[in-house]
């Protein structure tokens, strides 16, 4: 409760709050309001926004209508980001719990790997990936949350060793806890919420780097995508240059709402912080 | 001597590390559909069986995978990166003629967005929840939300189709032949909106550490005892505050080494430079894998020599690093 | 003339805080050449009246009423720019902690020559002089050599002498002095306390020390001010307020404070139940190429009488918490038995272990802020098998046990005060039915009436339970009160052992001497209670 009224207390986290919700009514509403094929030919090509009521954010290109792709683009984006995510934290919290807890020679190999990962630029592994495996919704989802997942191990690996040399670790063995007991039911949840809030920096990085994969139509071609669109847009970028301008609205709104609950839900966690 | 030996050993022991990648690659190129020999064959318009037994054993693909793993990391030692069937000729040399470009882009965007993000952190730190600081604060997100490319293509739209300021993309006026000083200023007037680009979007994340950065060391016990000595608010600020709060921003530079150069691939793409990041992509289209690889080698060495530098920085900063 | 007047200081603290005042009234007047005690325990109000002289208070507490007087002249109406030149040239401040005090990345010579440099005209040459005057002043041994040096190249002492060679640069009227030693051993404590009386008795400063410990007063104090809830209860000379407290506060507090002569127990005659053996432990650090071994424990060995108390008293790095760690299992030895009654710890397992249980200092640290009071108390003999409606049961037994309210249980730790968590921490120990506890350091963090009552019952237990108690601390006057035997170790080793009585009557090892010469206030021996019964 106290909880909820700090958060509340913010107007930026409301107004991530506010834009988040946006986005998922955008989502959710897709199939009752265009529930034609958003990639279908609507009409003639190239209409400009409420230049005819039937497609008020215009036509792109190809004749299909822009609003249906960017409202039908907001469920894969969302999909996206919230599955890849989700893997990345897993990912990331196992391995960083494992090579803190336990230290020397597992944290110098996890960590090996981990330093790999992040040595690497994460949308170059992304292109190599995707080169490897194809570019379908599924591989590309897990391509993403594969290069995510080092900086959640980081942030996990640095709790656990602060945590695991606390005195309430230690009277936990005293009483002759196991280890797996230890880690997941006495440390983890020490450990968890900073991660929890880094969860929407790395949601944040996922939209980006899906739409950037799919403006370089490297992602799934056959589902409505923002990227793609702004993709489709730059051949017409001198004329018609709401093609691109429009769907880059809805990336920029999304993942500004993702940063802003994030910071929000920091802020509340670390009433200490809050007044920096 | 004490911070060379140090950053030579971090650098020593980011070898492993580098192992790591390169059989990581290696297996990956091994699970890859198709090999170099099968783009060839592709390339020429097929080619009957014997001839591609007889490529294979050429390239040594006939080998075992424990061979093939050798083999291919004796050739990396000697910096042979293989031979692009795409290009027609050696990785290598199709890599050194796209590394200036994105060198010299990657440079001035971080030099840029470390500059300005340490600025304005600064001004927002001392102006903290008052107006400038929640407009700079407001900016950093917006900048840090929007897209690269479509911020590039907008750019494109406004300062190119629109105003006619600045050229929509290449390195630089191709046949003007244009010499010394007369290039530089070329170039520079075609990296400006492709640095900014890449720029705006690392700009929000150093302002944001440099902010939180400064306003952490704020609160420490050593300020206090300044404030105490009877130092004024500026000095305590250029003298106790800014040294300690950059430190966290040097270790951003390494940690966003490679997040910069990924950045590029986009960026280039967007306004046509032939750079490192544009190779990359192309060679994805045109699924020349030996070529994609050779570039993730060089992006990883890259940003481990980075890192060298970044230790050597920091090491140089703070005097309690080594000390144990 | 006084060179510090406070006449009536009053600061507010922001809405929602525990009182309406950090300091109410607060009145006292600081003589030149005087050293000038404010003492009380955490919260009194006394660093925030340190820090109200000088303007230096947190955001959101601000002074209401009264004045603050410097050689007679206001200064408390002075805004940050007329107290700059005040701060540091004729007020000067040293703190608690000399790590964090110091700027990290800046030599100790340039933080010092800052002092001169803001403001004074002189040259740099003249600067550095007079910077290695000063550290030679504070008797650092190579006073160039420490003005090159960096905060983290120098230990916890020299860096506080340090601090105070920065303070004392411009040969301030008034130092004040907050806590500077508590940070410190014991050892270090006492020289840095005989080097502020010699500089102030040099130069005639008038000092204002902040304190916690009845020991520094009386081993420091001209005059005291004794501070309870922002308000002062009670000041007068040293001798007046230490040997004939007036104030029932001020009482309760110098009782508790722990005498330094052992009272007489009949010696303790039983088998050992608890034995070390030649045990030893090294820590490994370093990488591949730089290996560094410490040695934190050599050949330790030791027996605990069945019944008894055993104190293991040393300095920080002596290495009785490894001990302690060796003996409860949380740390692997290197070498040596360590046997409870005839079974050897290092080859038993959990049955064995869990008659040995273990409190650790930090209430705060100590406890899983996420678990409820009654689940850490019925977390051991659920991990052992017992029904959760059993152990709950006992939890709440336990409650009773250690004097805390059962129906408490379902509170979570930070809803409990630093004693009660201590109180948690027991009856979490004491559900394992252990024969042996082993108590690291478990009033160390505690004020002084709160300690009191936390050793009352400790001894209580002991009694009631027939326990075996291991007490490890740094504090002699505690070890006094409630140790049988006691064991001094100094860098790994034990360098003597005996009973109490004859530990502190004729210490027989030259440093158990030394720390003794170097406890605070040695010489005063605390009035009993005059007011009948507890406090």
């Amino acid at each position: 409760m106290d909880f909820l009224r700090r958060y509340l207390a913010s107007p930026p986290a409301v107004i991530g709050l506010v834009l988040l919700a946006l986005v998922l009514a955008m989502a959710a509403s897709a199939d009752l309001l265009f529930p034609r094929d958003p990639l279908g030919l609507a009409g003639r090509p190239l209409q400009w926004p409420l230049a005819n009521p039937r497609f008020w954010l215009g036509t792109d290109n190809m004749g299909r209508d822009i609003a249906a792709q960017v409202f039908h683009g907001a469920r894969i984006s969302l999909l996206i980001a919230l599955v890849s995510t989700a893997l990345a934290i897993v990912i990331g919290v196992v391995v960083g719990a494992v090579a803190g807890f336990y230290g020397g020679i597992v944290d110098d190999v996890l960590m090996r790997v981990t330093e790999a990962f992040q040595i690497l630029p994460n949308f170059l592994l992304l292109l190599v990936l995707v080169a490897v495996f194809g570019s379908t919704l599924t591989t590309v989802t897990i391509a993403i949350g594969i290069v995510s997942w080092p900086a959640s191990a980081r942030l996990t690996r640095a709790e656990f060793l602060s945590l695991r040399n606390r005195d309430f670790v230690a009277a936990c063995r005293g009483l002759g806890m196991g280890d797996a007991r230890l880690i997941f039911a006495e440390i983890l949840p020490n450990a968890l919420p900073p991660v929890i809030v880094y969860a929407g920096v790395i949601m944040a990085v996922a939209i980006l780097l899906e739409s950037a994969l799919a403006f370089l139509s490297l992602s799934d071609p056959n589902v409505p995508s923002w990227g793609n669109l702004i993709g489709a847009g730059r051949s017409v970028l001198r004329t018609q240059w709401y093609v691109s301008a429009i769907p880059g609205v809805a990336i920029l709104v999304t993942v500004l709402a993702v940063s802003l609950v994030g910071q929000g839900l920091n802020d509340a966690l670390n009433p200490r912080l809050r007044r920096r | 001597m004490r911070i060379l030996g140090l950053a030579l050993r971090r650098l020593a022991a980011s070898l492993p590390t580098l192992l790591i990648i390169l059989v990581g690659l290696f297996l990956l190129l091994q699970l890859a559909p198709g090999d170099t020999v099968d783009a060839l064959v592709a390339q020429i318009g097929g080619g009957d069986p014997a001839m591609i037994d007889e490529l294979r054993r050429f390239y040594g693909l006939d080998a075992s995978a424990a061979v093939q793993l050798g083999n291919y990391l004796w050739r990396l030692v000697r910096l042979d990166l293989g031979f692009s069937a795409i290009y027609g000729k050696p990785v290598a040399t199709v890599i050194i003629e796209r590394l200036p470009a994105t060198l010299l882009l990657m440079s001035s965007s971080l030099a840029l967005a470390f500059a300005a993000g340490m600025a304005l952190g600064i001004v927002a730190a001392q102006r903290v929840n008052r107006w400038p600081d929640t407009l700079i604060s407001t900016l950093g997100l917006i900048f840090y939300a929007t897209p690269s490319f479509w911020f590039g293509l907008m750019g494109i739209v406004i300062f190119s189709i629109h105003l006619g300021w600045l050229p929509p993309g290449g390195f630089e006026e191709i046949g003007a032949g244009h010499a010394g000083l007369r290039r530089a200023v070329d170039i520079f007037w075609h990296l400006l909106l492709p640095t900014l680009t890449l720029a705006l979007i690392f700009l929000a994340t150093y302002l944001r550490i440099m902010r939180a950065a400064m306003l952490e060391v704020m609160t420490l016990d050593f300020v206090r005892t300044a404030r105490a000595k009877g130092l004024a608010p500026t000095a305590i600020t250029v003298r106790h505050v800014m040294r300690n709060a950059l430190l966290p921003m040097i270790t951003l530079v390494g940690l966003q080494a490679g997040t910069i150069l990924g950045g590029s691939v986009v960026v280039e793409s967007v306004f046509a430079l032939p750079g490192l990041g544009r190779l990359a992509y192309e060679s994805v289209v045109q699924r020349d894998l030996n070529t994609l690889l050779g570039i993730v080698f060089v992006s990883a060495v890259l940003v481990i020599v980075v890192n060298f530098l970044v230790d050597l920085a920091y090491a140089r900063l703070d005097p309690r690093v080594g000390a144990g | 003339m006084s060179a510090l007047t406070l006449d009536g200081l009053t600061v507010a603290l922001p809405a929602g805080a525990d009182r309406p005042f950090a300091l109410a009234d607060v009145t006292f007047e600081l003589q030149p050449g005087e050293i000038f005690c404010v003492v009380g325990e955490s919260g009194s109000g006394k660093s925030m009246t340190a820090g109200a002289i000088l303007g230096l208070l947190p955001p959101g507490v601000a002074r209401t009423a009264g004045r603050v007087l410097l050689d007679g002249e206001e200064i408390s109406g002075l805004d940050e720019a007329g107290l700059r030149p005040i701060r540091g040239a004729r007020i000067g401040m040293i703190f608690q902690e000399p790590m964090t005090a110091l700027n990290p990345l800046r030599t100790i010579g340039d933080q010092i020559g800052e002092m001169f440099r803001t403001h004074t005209r002189l040259r740099d040459r003249e600067i550095s002089a007079r910077v290695e005057a000063l550290l030679a002043d504070v008797h650092l041994p190579d006073p160039a050599g420490a003005a090159r040096a960096y905060p983290h190249e120098l230990s916890g002492g020299q860096r506080q002498r340090a601090m105070i060679a920065m303070a004392l640069a411009l040969e301030p009227r008034v130092l004040i002095a907050d806590e500077p030693t508590t940070a410190l051993d014991v050892t270090s404590q006492a020289q840095i306390l005989h080097l502020i009386r010699e500089l102030q008795r040099r130069r005639g400063t008038a000092v204002l020390f902040i304190t916690h410990d009845f020991g520094v007063v009386a081993e420091i104090a001209d005059r005291v001010a004794v501070m309870s809830q922002g308000r002062i209860v009670e000041q007068g000379t040293a001798d007046d307020v230490l040997n004939r407290p007036q104030h029932a506060y001020t009482r309760g507090l110098i009782a508790a404070v722990p005498s330094l002569t052992p009272p007489a127990r009949p010696e303790i005659a039983a088998a050992p139940i608890l034995v070390a053996e030649g045990v030893t432990k090294t820590y490994r650090s370093g990488g591949l190429m730089r290996r560094r071994t410490t040695a934190a424990l050599r050949d330790v060995t030791l027996s605990l009488p069945r019944g008894g108390t055993l104190g293991i008293v040393g300095e920080s790095g002596s290495g009785k918490s490894t001990l302690a760690r060796c003996i409860v299992r949380l740390l692997d030895y290197d070498a040596g038995r360590i046997r409870l009654d005839d079974v050897d710890l290092a080859v038993a397992g959990r049955p064995a272990a869990r008659r040995i249980q273990m409190v650790f200092q930090d209430p705060f640290g100590s406890l899983n802020p996420r678990r409820r009071a009654g689940d850490l108390v019925a977390q051991g003999p659920r991990l052992h098998g017992v029904p959760a409606d059993q152990a709950q049961a006992r939890a709440r037994d336990l409650f009773r046990l250690v004097g805390l309210d059962p129906a408490a249980i379902d509170r979570y730790p930070h809803e409990f005060s630093g004693g009660q968590r201590q109180r948690i921490a027991l009856a979490r120990a004491l559900a394992l039915e252990p024969e042996v506890l082993v108590a690291d350091e478990p009033v160390s963090a505690l004020d002084v009436s709160v300690q009191a009552q936390v050793l009352a019952l400790l001894a209580d237990l002991r009694a009631r339970l027939g326990l075996s108690l291991l007490f490890i601390t740094h504090d002699l006057r505690v070890a006094a009160q409630i140790c049988d035997r006691i064991a001094v170790m100094k860098d790994g080793e034990v360098v003597e052992e005996g009973p109490a009585a004859t530990l502190f009557a004729h210490p027989a090892h030259p440093y158990t001497r030394s720390l003794l010469d170097a406890v605070p206030g040695r010489h005063w021996i605390p009035p009993a209670n005059p007011s009948e019964g507890e406090p």
